[in-house]
C-alpha cells in the first residue's frame, strides 16, 4: 500500500522531468535557434526576467477560467437535470444543443468582440460556451444509467420523483458527471486563451499574442507552460474533489 | 391475503403483441409460503411485479387483504435477484433506506437496523460499504431492507439464484427461519425444484408462455425443514418428483 502511495507520487514527477529532459536535449542536440524552439534553460530565463508580471497574466486567466467553468458548471447540471427529469424537453432541445455545440467556437471570438467589446466578460462567456456541452452530456448519461433494480427498488418503496432523485439518481451519476467534469476542465482554459488571444487585453493568451508581434518566442513558451501547469493543477483539483464526494466509485474501481 | 383473479397481461413489442401471463386466478392465504415456479419466460417475474403493483395486470384484478392493488404499498415488501444496494451507503444506511423514504424517526429506526443486522450476522459490517461484503452478505442486507418495513407481504423474485450452491442454502434456511418466527405472507419466485420443495407451503406450477397457472402442489412435509431432508425422504422425493414432471412433461422429451 505504501510502496504503490509512493509510486503515485513519483511516477507522474519522474514523467515530467524526463520530458522536459527530452526538450532540453533536442534542442541542444539539434542546435535549434531559440527564437523556433526555446530550450526549457531559456524558458525559465524569460520567466525570472518578469516573473511578477507572469504570474499576474497566469492570476488574470485563472480567473476568467474559473468564474466560466464555475457558471458552465452549475448551468450545465441544471440544464441536464431539466432534461432527465422530462423526455418532451429533451427531445424538443437536444438537436438545438447539438447544433449549437457543433459550431466552431473559435469563430464565434470576432462576434463575441462585436457583442461584449474588451474586457473580461467575451473571454469568460468563451470558456462558458466550450466547457459546458461536456458537463451537460455526461450528467444526462449519469441521471438516465440508473440500474433497472434501482428503480424498481425506489418503485416499490413509494419514493417520489425527488426522494429517488435526491436518493438514488443523482449520487448514481456523480462519477459519470465527474468524468464530463475532466473533460471540460481543460477545455475551459483552452477557451480563455482562445478569447485572449482573438482580443488580447490581459491574461495568458494576450501575452502569446504579444510574443509573436516582438518575435520573442521564449516569452510564448513561457506563457505557454504556465497554461500547461494550470491545467494540470486544475485537472487534479476536479480529481481531489471527486475522491472527496464519490469515494465509493474509486473503491469499486480499484476491486475490478 | 392477496387473490389474483382472472390477471394476464400482454407487452406491446417490435414483433407484435406477446401475451405473457393469461387467466391467473390463484389465493394466498395470510402467512402462507407460496412458491411460483415455472421455466424461463414463463411470467413468473411478471406476476410478482403486478402483484407489488409495479406493473398494472391487462385482464382481471389482484387484490391485497381485499384492496385492489394499484400501485405499490408500503407494506409489501421486494426483494429482488440483484441486492440492488446503493453502492455509496454503508450497511447500516442501506437497510434503513424504506424508513428514510417514509419519513421515520431515525432513532428507532437505527435501533431495529442494528437487530435486523445482529440477527443476520452482520452487525460488525454494518459501516462498511456493499461492496466490501461477499454476494450472500448483500443479499442478507437486501433481506433485512426488505424486513425493516415490518411487511405483511414479502415478494421475493428469484432472491437467491446467482448466490453460489452452499450460500443459497444457507439463506433459504435463514428466509424459513424468518417466516416461521414472523408470519410473514411469501410469494417467491424459483426456478429450482430443490428451493420450492424447501421453503413453501404450496408450489404455483406456472406452464410455458403465456403463462397460467397448471397446478398448484401442497407440500406438506412439517416445518423447520433442511437441504439434508433427514426425516421426510418419501415426501420429499415425492413432491419433487411431482414438480419435476409438471415442468418437464412427458410429451416433451
Amino acid at each position: 500500500m505504501t510502496r504503490s502511495r509512493l509510486w503515485a507520487v513519483t511516477l507522474p514527477v519522474l514523467g515530467a522531468v524526463l520530458a522536459v529532459g527530452l526538450w532540453w536535449l533536442l534542442t541542444a542536440a539539434l542546435h535549434i535557434d531559440k527564437f523556433y524552439v526555446p530550450s526549457p534553460a531559456d524558458v525559465v530565463e524569460t520567466f525570472l526576467r518578469t516573473p511578477r508580471f507572469l504570474i499576474q497574466e497566469t492570476w488574470v486567466t485563472l480567473q476568467r477560467v474559473l468564474i466560466g467553468f464555475g457558471i458552465a458548471v452549475a448551468g450545465g447540471l441544471a440544464v441536464a437535470i431539466v432534461l432527465a427529469a422530462s423526455p418532451t424537453v429533451e427531445r424538443m432541445t437536444m438537436p438545438v444543443l447539438a447544433a449549437v455545440n457543433a459550431i466552431p467556437k473559435v469563430a464565434l471570438a470576432p462576434l463575441l468582440l462585436v457583442w461584449m467589446g474588451f474586457g473580461d466578460a467575451p473571454k469568460i462567456v468563451m470558456v462558458i460556451l466550450v466547457s459546458f456541452f461536456p458537463v451537460v452530456v455526461s450528467t444526462m448519461a449519469g441521471l438516465t444509467s440508473t440500474p433497472i433494480e434501482l428503480r424498481r427498488l425506489a418503485r416499490s418503496l413509494k419514493a417520489s420523483w425527488r426522494q429517488t432523485f435526491v436518493k438514488v439518481r443523482l449520487p448514481w451519476a456523480l462519477p459519470q458527471i465527474f468524468v464530463g467534469l475532466k473533460v471540460a476542465t481543460p477545455l475551459a482554459i483552452i477557451g480563455a486563451v482562445i478569447g485572449e488571444v482573438v482580443n488580447p487585453d490581459r491574461g495568458l493568451g494576450s501575452v502569446i499574442s504579444g510574443s509573436g508581434a516582438s518575435n520573442d518566442t521564449p516569452l510564448a513558451f513561457a506563457a505557454l507552460v504556465l497554461l500547461a501547469v494550470l491545467g494540470v493543477l486544475l485537472f487534479y483539483a476536479v480529481a481531489l474533489v471527486e475522491r472527496l464526494l464519490v469515494p465509493w466509485a474509486q473503491a469499486l474501481r480499484s476491486e475490478e | 391475503m392477496i387473490e389474483v383473479s382472472g390477471a394476464g397481461r400482454t407487452f406491446d413489442g417490435r414483433r407484435g403483441r406477446v401475451e405473457a401471463l393469461t387467466d391467473v386466478s390463484l389465493s394466498v392465504a395470510d402467512g402462507e409460503f407460496l412458491t411460483l415456479i415455472g421455466r424461463s419466460g414463463c411470467g413468473k417475474s411478471t406476476l410478482l411485479s403486478m402483484i407489488a403493483g409495479l406493473l398494472p395486470p391487462t385482464t382481471g384484478s389482484i387484490a391485497i387483504d381485499g384492496v385492489p392493488v394499484t400501485s405499490p404499498r408500503r407494506d409489501v415488501a421486494m426483494v429482488f435477484q440483484q441486492p440492488a444496494l446503493l453502492p455509496w451507503r454503508t450497511v447500516e444506511a442501506n437497510v434503513m433506506l424504506p424508513a428514510e423514504i417514509s419519513g421515520l424517526d431515525r432513532g428507532d429506526v437505527r435501533a431495529r437496523a442494528e437487530g435486523l443486522l445482529s440477527q443476520m450476522g452482520l452487525l460488525g459490517f454494518r459501516k462498511r460499504l456493499p461492496h466490501e461484503l461477499s454476494g450472500g452478505m448483500q443479499q442478507r442486507v437486501s433481506l433485512c431492507r426488505a424486513l425493516l418495513q415490518s411487511p405483511t407481504v414479502m415478494l421475493m423474485d428469484e432472491p437467491f439464484s446467482a448466490l453460489d450452491a452452499l450460500t443459497r442454502e444457507e439463506l433459504a434456511v435463514e428466509l424459513q427461519r424468518i417466516h416461521l418466527e414472523l408470519g410473514t405472507t411469501i410469494v417467491f419466485v424459483t426456478h429450482s425444484i430443490q428451493e420450492a420443495v424447501l421453503l413453501a407451503d404450496r408450489v404455483a406450477v406456472l406452464s410455458d408462455r403465456p403463462g397460467r397457472v397448471r397446478e398448484i402442489v401442497p407440500i406438506d412435509i412439517p416445518r423447520p425443514r433442511s437441504f439434508g431432508f433427514n426425516a421426510h425422504l418419501d415426501q420429499v422425493a415425492s413432491a419433487s418428483a411431482r414438480l419435476h414432471d409438471l415442468l418437464m412433461p412427458l410429451d416433451k422429451r
